[in-house]
Parts: C-alpha cells; structure tokens; sequence
C-alpha cells in the first residue's frame, strides 16, 4: 500500500520522450547483424566459385587431352597413360537408383508409421533412433556391410542365379558377394534414415482435417494416406527423396568397401562394380604423376555437373509437381 | 431458367424473407403443414443410448439417450466446450479417430449399434458423412474429383458417363452446379470459402449417405455464403437425415426441426439437458438452464 501511495504522489512530472531521442542512426546492433548475414552469404558464394574455379584448374590438363570424350571412355590404364570414366559413371549411378528403389518405400512406409500410426510412447524413441542411424559413419556401414551384409547378399545371389540365372540382370558372376547389389543395398540404408526423418516431419505437417475429410467419406485409413495424405504433401517428399539421392551419389567409403571396385562396365547386379567418389579416394595417394591427378580431378568435375544436373532435374520436377496441372478427368 | 431460380420462385423469394422479423415463426409453421406427423412417432434414423465420449482419462460427453428423427434437421447447441463436436463425431466413429478417443454406450443406426465389434467404422463413414467446421477440399484434386473422391474410393472401375452425372448431380444437390461448371478441371482450392464449403458437402453426398453430419458448418464463411448453406440444409432435409452442430442459436431455430441442448455438468462432462422440438425449445423451454442460455443469460 504504502508503495503505491508513493507513486502516485510522485512530485516526478511525467516525462515524454519524442521520437527523435531514439534516432535510427543509434540502431548499431542491427547493422552490425545485417553487415555480418550479408558477409556470410557472400562467403557461401566465393566459396562454391571458388570450387569450381579449382575444379576446372586442377582438371584442365586431363580436359585438355582427353575432352569430353572422356565422359565416354571406357579405358583407365595409369601405365598407358589413358583415362575414361564411363563405367564408374553407370556404377555411380546405377548404385543409387537401387539404392532409392529399396529406400524410397521402406523409408516413406516408415515415417507414415511413425507420423501416424506409431502409439504416442514409441513415437520418440523411433524417432531418436532414426536420427542417430542418420549420423552413424560411413566406415562403420561399411565394415558391417562386409562382415555382415556381403555373405547374405552371396547366398541371395547364388540362390538367384541358380532359379534365375535366365534373366540379365541376375547373369553375372555370383561368387564375390561384393558388387552392385551389396553397393545397392548398402547405400539404401545409408539413406533410409534421413529421408525417413525429413518425410515424416513432412507428413505430420499435413493438416488433421485433410485426413479426418478422407475418412469420413468412408476411406480406410491406407485410402486416405495414399489419397489425402501423400497427395498432399508430395512436393515435400520428393524433395525428401533427392536429398537421399544426393548422398547416394556421392557416397564413398561404404561403398568402396563393398562394391568390389572393378572398372567394367556393369552388365548384371551381380557384377563388382566401381564408383567415381570411391574411385577417387582409392587412388588420389597412389597417383603418381599430373595427368594420372588431373584426371582423377576430372572424374570429380563429371562428380559435381551430374550432382547439380540430377539438382536442376529435381527443381523442375517439384516445380511441375506444384504448378502443374491438377488431376484432369480421367 | 436454371434450378436454383426454380427453387427461389417455388418457395416464394425466400432470400427475402430472411430479412424479415417474422422469418422464424414463418419457416417452422411451414414445417408443421408439411409434416402433419406427430412428433412422437416419426421415424428414427439414429438412437443414442447411454452414450459416453472419453478423452484418455477424461470424460467429455456424460450419458447421453437421443432419438434423432429421420429426414429431419436437428442441431445441437451449447456453449464452447461442452461436448458438441464430440458427441457428433460418436455419431460416425470419427472420436476414435482421435490420440485416446473412445466410447462405450449404444448408437443404432436403423437398428443396428454403429459400436458392434463385427462392423467396421468404414461402412457406419459411408452411410453417415460428415462436414467439417473449415471447408476441406483436397487441393491436389480438381473440382471434378474432389466431388467424386469418395464414390471412387472402393470401386475399381467406374463409368465416365456414371461418374460425370454423379459429380452433376451431387453439385446440384449441393446448389454449387451452376457456379461450378465450368471450372471442373480447377483445383478445388480456387474456390471461394463459400463454395469450397458446398464442395464438401457436394463429395459427401455423391456417396449416397443416409445421414450428415454438420459441426459448425458455417463458422468460417461470411453472412451470405451462411445463408446459401442453411437454404441448402433446408432443401436436403427432404432426402437425409442432418445433425448440425451450431454455436449461433439464430441459426439453429432457423435451419432445424429439432434441438438438443448440451451443457457441462460439475465434472465438465457435456450432458443433454433438453431435446425436443426447435419452436417449443425456443419459446418454452422446460429447462431453466435452457431459458437461461437461449436468453442469453450465459454460456
Ligand atoms: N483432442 C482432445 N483431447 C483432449 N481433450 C479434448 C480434445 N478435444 C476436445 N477435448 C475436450 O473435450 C471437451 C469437449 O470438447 P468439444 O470440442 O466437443 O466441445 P464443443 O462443444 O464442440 O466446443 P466448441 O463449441 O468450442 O467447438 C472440452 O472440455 C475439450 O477440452
Ligand atoms: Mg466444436
């Protein structure tokens, strides 16, 4: 009580401030923080310059002999002298289409599990368990896809050879156990954590009232995440699935380990097969002389163009997804 | 001369009477010429009996018995919280839907308890629909589907011809045809509040419910598109069963037949205070509590 009394007889006068006394000038802390994020986009963006200024400078005597045919090479002989990198071009890039393949559905099932269906008790610790998959090494995949993963994978493939053998992919030498299908499958649970995370933020993000709307019209609840749900959010998971894509492509010690690291070009799943990351990894300390450097540089230039070009596939892909055409009458 | 024109003369200029004072008393002396049934033996589509709604531990809905008549508007009023969006999502297995929904107690549908362990939620969804408080039209479907999105579902062929004067018919049922038909292809998002509301309503009835079930259809649209529904819910009447939860209880004597008045009892569990005809709740309730809350005394 006796605080109060003693404001409000305050022999103070009430004072006003003008808008002026606080100039905009006196904002220091907001032009400091300005200048700095407007640094640090800079910095982002001499730096990815500067990539492929160093790219090109350290590939060009390999450019210069060999061109772009040596995108189409299928030679790489150190002691001749001649490099072509189309085989572990395909090994790349098949290896991470069956990488998706398996992924994309075990991935997508799981997060509408997790979003979903999960009870409310196990929905965190599934979820703390495929994020710390997703930050598990690379090397430590590996190990366990060669100790592990490369025997089951070999007695799949003799299996398949022996009841399949007719069909192509399945033709291949099926004695190592190491190759396209144990890079394949390897590589899919490297990337099944982080799309499986990324996609069931995605989905729990779908407003209630799309699924609640599918079931009320007497949808099972299968109907209404293939037909409410999954629609709803699919530019998301898309972008979900390339960042997958992404680091299947450029993954490289686990892949190296049980890949075989053959330079062939691939003609079964069973085939060994090499990659352009692990194959510059492997050889980068063995590369005894510039053109043998520049052009293990120039398999990273090929690297990074499919990198950005699968990127730019992508961007027009989400883009058709969102501002295309809504379903026509079929 | 199109249906809705049709539909205005027939009635004799209906918009205009909502601005008249009288309105009220006019619609529901109207429905007593047409129905010179008794009340009391109608013909029930849904009997609630001793139903309990259930949030994990909490009990939102107490004990609720209701006959709700066939092919009659009935809303359901009462103030925020007291258990109205629950009761109506008992009424097509929808609470279960929700993180610890659950129920015990009897709702019949033409005799059959919706609750039987050997029915599946699905087939009560079919022949009880449901539109929501915020208009939810698919956005990655056209218009087209969107309206047909539910008829599709379990059926692996269809007719193009069958599905195209489904998707009329059901537009028209809805009043939305004629604003509607010509955009077809368009996404359902392009659509005002309005309309979208109308498309809702316009997928629940291509499949052909026995029942609708409305939770505050209107909250989310301006007067007029509220007046183009509750001109909608009227005309339906004459094919389906409605219940129409409302927090606006001009609305509730304008569109219904009947009402239910809900209340939170002590333990915050909604109970039903009052059912009866909407004219006699209105005017003489039997309640105090009823009295008090149409007069707005609280709530
Ligand atoms: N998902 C939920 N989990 C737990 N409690 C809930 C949930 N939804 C509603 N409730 C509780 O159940 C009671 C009834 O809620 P309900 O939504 O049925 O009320 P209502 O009458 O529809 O209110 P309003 O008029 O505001 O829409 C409230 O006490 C509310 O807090
Ligand atoms: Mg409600």
């Amino acid at each position: 009580m006796a605080g109060r009394n003693t404001i409000a007889t305050s022999p103070l006068p009430a004072q006003k401030t003008k808008l002026s006394d606080h100039p905009a000038s006196a904002n220091w802390g907001d032009r400091i923080f300005y200048n700095l994020v407007r640094l640090s986009a800079l910095f982002v963006i001499i730096l990815s310059s500067l990539l492929v200024i160093e790219l090109f400078h350290g590939s060009w005597e390999a450019i210069n002999k060999f061109g772009i045919g040596f995108i189409w090479g299928t030679t790489w002989d150190p002691v001749k002298e001649e490099f072509g990198t189309l085989p572990t071009i395909i090994g790349t890039l098949v290896k991470s289409l069956l990488a998706l393949i398996i992924a994309v559905p075990i991935s997508i099932g799981a997060a509408v599990y997790i979003a979903i269906f999960a009870p409310k008790w196990l929905r965190g610790p599934l979820s703390y368990l495929v994020e710390s998959l997703a930050a598990i090494p690379s090397v430590i995949f590996g190990l366990w896809g060669l100790f592990v993963l490369v025997p089951i994978v070999r007695v799949i493939q003799i299996w398949l050879k022996g009841h399949f053998g007719w069909f192509p992919l399945f033709s291949g030498p099926a004695v190592y156990g190491v190759g396209v299908l144990a890079a394949g499958i390897i590589l899919a649970i490297m990337i099944t954590p982080i799309i499986t995370a990324i996609s069931r933020d995605i989905i729990r993000s779908v407003p209630k009232s799309q699924m609640e709307g599918m079931l009320a019209l007497g949808a099972t609840r299968w109907e209404a995440i293939r037909k409410a749900i999954l629609p709803y959010c699919r530019v998301g998971l898309a972008g979900a699935v390339i960042l997958g894509l992404g680091r299947a492509l450029g993954e490289t010690m686990a892949v190296t380990m049980v890949g075989g690291n053959a330079f062939a070009l691939i003609t079964s799943l069973f085939d060994p097969v090499h990659s352009m990351a692990s194959q510059i990894a492997s050889e980068f300390s063995e590369a005894t002389y510039s053109l043998y450097i520049s052009s293990l540089i120039y398999v990273g230039l090929v690297l990074f163009g499919i990198t950005i070009i699968i990127n730019i596939l992508a961007q027009i892909l989400i883009w058709k997804i969102s501002n295309g055409k809504v379903g026509i009458i079929e | 001369m199109n249906k809705r024109d049709d539909q205005v003369n027939n009635e004799g200029t209906a918009t205009e009477e909502r601005s008249l004072p009288h309105r009220r008393v006019h619609l529901h002396s109207e429905h007593q010429q047409q129905g010179e049934q008794k009340p009391a033996d109608m013909p029930i589509s849904i009997s609630i009996q001793g139903l309990n709604a259930y949030y994990g531990k909490f009990r939102a809905v107490k004990n609720i018995t209701l006959d709700i008549k066939a092919k009659q508007v009935t809303s359901v009023i009462g103030p925020s919280g007291c258990g109205k969006s629950t009761m109506l999502r008992c009424l097509n297995r929808m609470h279960e839907e929700t993180q610890n929904g659950r129920t015990d107690g009897k709702v019949l549908l033409d005799d059959e308890d919706i609750y039987d362990k050997r029915v599946d939620p699905v087939a009560v969804r079919r022949k009880i629909g449901m539109v929501f408080q915020k208009p939810n039209p698919f956005p990655t479907m056209s218009v087209f589907d969107n309206v047909v999105a539910g008829f599709k579902l379990n059926r692996f062929w269809v007719n193009k011809s069958e599905l195209a004067d489904r998707v009329e018919l059901a537009l028209k049922q809805a009043s939305l045809w004629d604003e509607v038909k010509d955009k077809l292809n368009q996404s359902g998002m392009a659509l005002s509040g309005g309309q979208q509301q109308r498309l809702c309503i316009a997928r629940t009835l291509a499949v052909e419910p026995e029942v609708v079930l409305m939770d505050e259809p209107c909250s989310a649209l301006d007067p007029v598109a509220t007046l183009k529904i509750e001109d909608l819910i009227r005309q339906l009447t004459s094919k389906y069963t409605i219940v129409i939860v409302t927090h606006n209880m001009q609305q509730a004597a304008r569109v219904s037949d009947w009402t239910t008045f809900l209340l939170m009892g002590d333990d915050r569990a909604g109970e039903l205070i009052e059912y009866g005809e909407t004219k006699q709740l209105f005017t003489n309730p039997k309640d105090e509590r009823t009295e008090a809350y149409i007069t707005g005394r609280f709530g």
